[in-house]
């Protein structure tokens, strides 16, 4: 997911404090790290992934989004990411709540559950979609909360969240998301990407 | 005793006022050292031993005849590479390998300083320490770390010395002393003070020493570096040498029989008033009290990376209490990487063969180090 990842590293500004939460294997943070000038710190679940990172020299802590949110004070990062983890909580709602509160903004990504394969697959075959972005069965997926673009944008508009901007990844093509190409996006886009403020 | 001779040590002649009030001047710090000073001075790690530890973290104890204690962690090719850095232990003062402490003759009575020796706290212990690094002439350390009392010195280190070491080890610590603790240290000292040797700390180390005392102190102490999982998956019932019960108070239990053991050779290498000592210097340690009840001001302007590790079956010093100093220094925009080991070897895990520990800081140190020199040019 290179793609993802230039286009987050366009929305982050030289000498901004990130906080990567669900970093991983510190893959963004490294990238970050090495095509920009930031202090990137980053949160992490699996114990395996944090060894991985702290062997790398990263500043990376065990703990989960949902309980190790609330030790970051007010508005502490420039940027808070959120990579395709958004689906994983137990309440995201909770989540992009406490990401708005520790960061200055917001980038969040999520797998499109509205891209055309996933509806047909369900049209078609009447079964829960699997595929390349999606890979698992419905009874082994860890995502809970699946959502489509469409609904990511109701969710802001519901909850007051300014879109700051709105990027649609489909393979390696890289376009913009507006209210008026919104239903066609949601349609194509494996992936959207959001740079959020409160 | 005659290695006594070959151990390194420092005459602090600066005077140094200790919390409790009193002062102390020219007195010893023993100390070791491994592998070299580079040219650049920047690759010294000074690290701080545990209640029961000495200036031989690595190699063999010339003393003991012993494995070093932190022989796992230190040496060459290990997690603190001695091929690649300079490291520097020393004994804490209030120590019996060669510093200041209850142990050290006083030359007016030619007898062991004994409880004439003053209450000594992880402050002071640090603050002897530092003298060292102006002796070795050593501007900026590379790291400080430390397990357990060790870890509890790093933290009293980089708040005292803010910017002194580029990196701090804290491992499976506390920033303040639990109840629980203070409780199994009180039972230890109790042990000691209660055995008719112990004589108010005056007994002289040539004739009796309490040594039941000491031993049962090590005893108790040592289960709670042990986790329940370990001791039953290591001894689990098994009976010692019998093949049944023997309705007597003998060692039946292989785990008896152990406990007994470690008891028995503790005491041949450490003085009973020196475990006071330190023991009631861990208890009087709470860096968050120190700062007025926020630990984060212990660490304020800190451009030190932190990195802290806990153990899954540490019960002694669990992961919450380290996840508090993450949490302090979280608070503050400091530089901390934390994770937690899964290990079933208890509060004990820092000291052991632990591979995905050993590892994770072999390579943290080994980057960090290469990171940061790669930055300067």
């Amino acid at each position: 997911m290179k793609e993802e990842f230039k286009v987050i590293s366009k929305f982050i500004e030289e000498k901004s404090r990130v906080l990567d939460v669900g970093c991983g294997d510190g893959i963004l943070m490294e990238y970050l790290l090495k095509n920009k000038v930031v202090d990137v710190r980053g949160l992490e679940i699996s114990k395996e992934k944090v060894k991985k990172c702290l062997s790398k020299g990263l500043a990376v802590i065990e703990g989960d989004a949902e309980n190790d949110l609330k030790q970051f004070p007010d508005l502490s990062f420039d940027i808070v990411i959120l990579s395709q983890t958004l689906q994983a909580f137990m309440s995201p709602e909770n989540v992009i709540e406490n990401l708005l509160r520790v960061g200055k903004k917001v980038i969040v990504t999520i797998p499109n559950f509205g891209h055309w394969k996933v509806r047909l697959d369900l049209l078609l075959k009447g079964e829960m979609p699997v595929t390349k972005n999606l890979p698992y069965q419905w009874y082994n997926t860890p995502n809970l909360h699946m959502c489509t673009i469409q609904d990511f944008y109701n969710f802001c508009n519901n909850k007051r969240v300014n879109i700051y901007k709105s990027i649609s990844l489909n393979g390696e093509k890289i376009s913009n998301i507006t209210t008026s190409n919104l239903k066609y996006k949601n349609l194509i886009s494996e992936l959207g990407i959001f740079l959020l403020e409160k | 005793m005659s290695n006594l001779n070959e151990m390194k040590n420092i005459i602090i002649e600066k005077t140094l006022k200790l919390d409790c009030g009193k002062e102390i001047s020219n007195f010893p710090l023993a100390y070791e050292t491994y592998g070299n000073l580079n040219e650049k001075k920047d690759n010294a790690i000074l690290i701080f031993h545990a209640l029961t530890g000495d200036q031989y973290a690595s190699g063999i104890n010339p003393i003991t005849k012993k494995e070093g204690w932190w022989n796992y962690a230190v040496g060459p090719g290990k997690s603190f590479d001695t091929d690649k850095f300079f490291v520097i232990c020393a004994n804490v003062i209030g120590g019996c390998m060669g510093s200041y402490g209850p142990g050290t003759i006083d030359p007016l009575t030619n007898k062991p300083i004994g409880t004439n020796f003053p209450v000594i706290t992880i402050n002071d212990m640090v603050n002897a320490q530092y003298n060292l690094l102006d002796y070795l002439k050593i501007e900026k350390l590379f790291a400080v770390a430390g397990g357990s009392m060790g870890g509890m010195q790093v933290l009293q280190f980089v708040s005292n010395f803010p910017n002194k070491a580029k990196v701090a080890l804290p491992i499976a610590c506390t920033a303040s002393h639990s109840a629980q603790n203070i409780a199994f240290n009180e039972l230890g000292r109790q042990a000691i003070m209660s055995d008719s040797n112990w004589k108010e700390g005056l007994y002289d180390e040539k004739s009796t020493n309490p040594d039941k005392g000491l031993a049962v102190a090590r005893m108790a102490a040592h289960i709670t570096y042990l986790s329940k999982q370990g001791l039953q998956e290591k001894f689990g019932r098994n009976l010692q040498e019998r093949s049944d019960l023997k309705f007597g108070f003998d060692a039946d239990f292989q785990i008896e029989s152990y406990l007994r053991y470690q008891g028995s050779v503790f005491v041949d290498r450490f003085d009973a008033n020196s475990y006071l000592y330190i023991t009631r210097a861990m208890d009087y340690f709470d860096l968050t009290k120190q700062y007025g009840g926020n630990l984060s001001k212990a660490f304020k302007d800190t451009k030190t990376k932190f990195f802290i590790i806990s153990f899954t079956s540490d019960w002694l010093y669990p992961t919450s209490e380290n996840k508090d100093i993450v949490i302090a220094l979280n608070a503050i925009g400091a530089d901390v990487g934390f994770v937690e080991i899964k290990t079933d070897k208890g509060h004990d895990s820092f000291l052991l063969d632990v591979p995905d520990f050993l590892s994770t800081i072999k390579n943290y140190l080994n980057t960090t180090y290469s990171n940061i020199n790669e930055r300067r040019i």
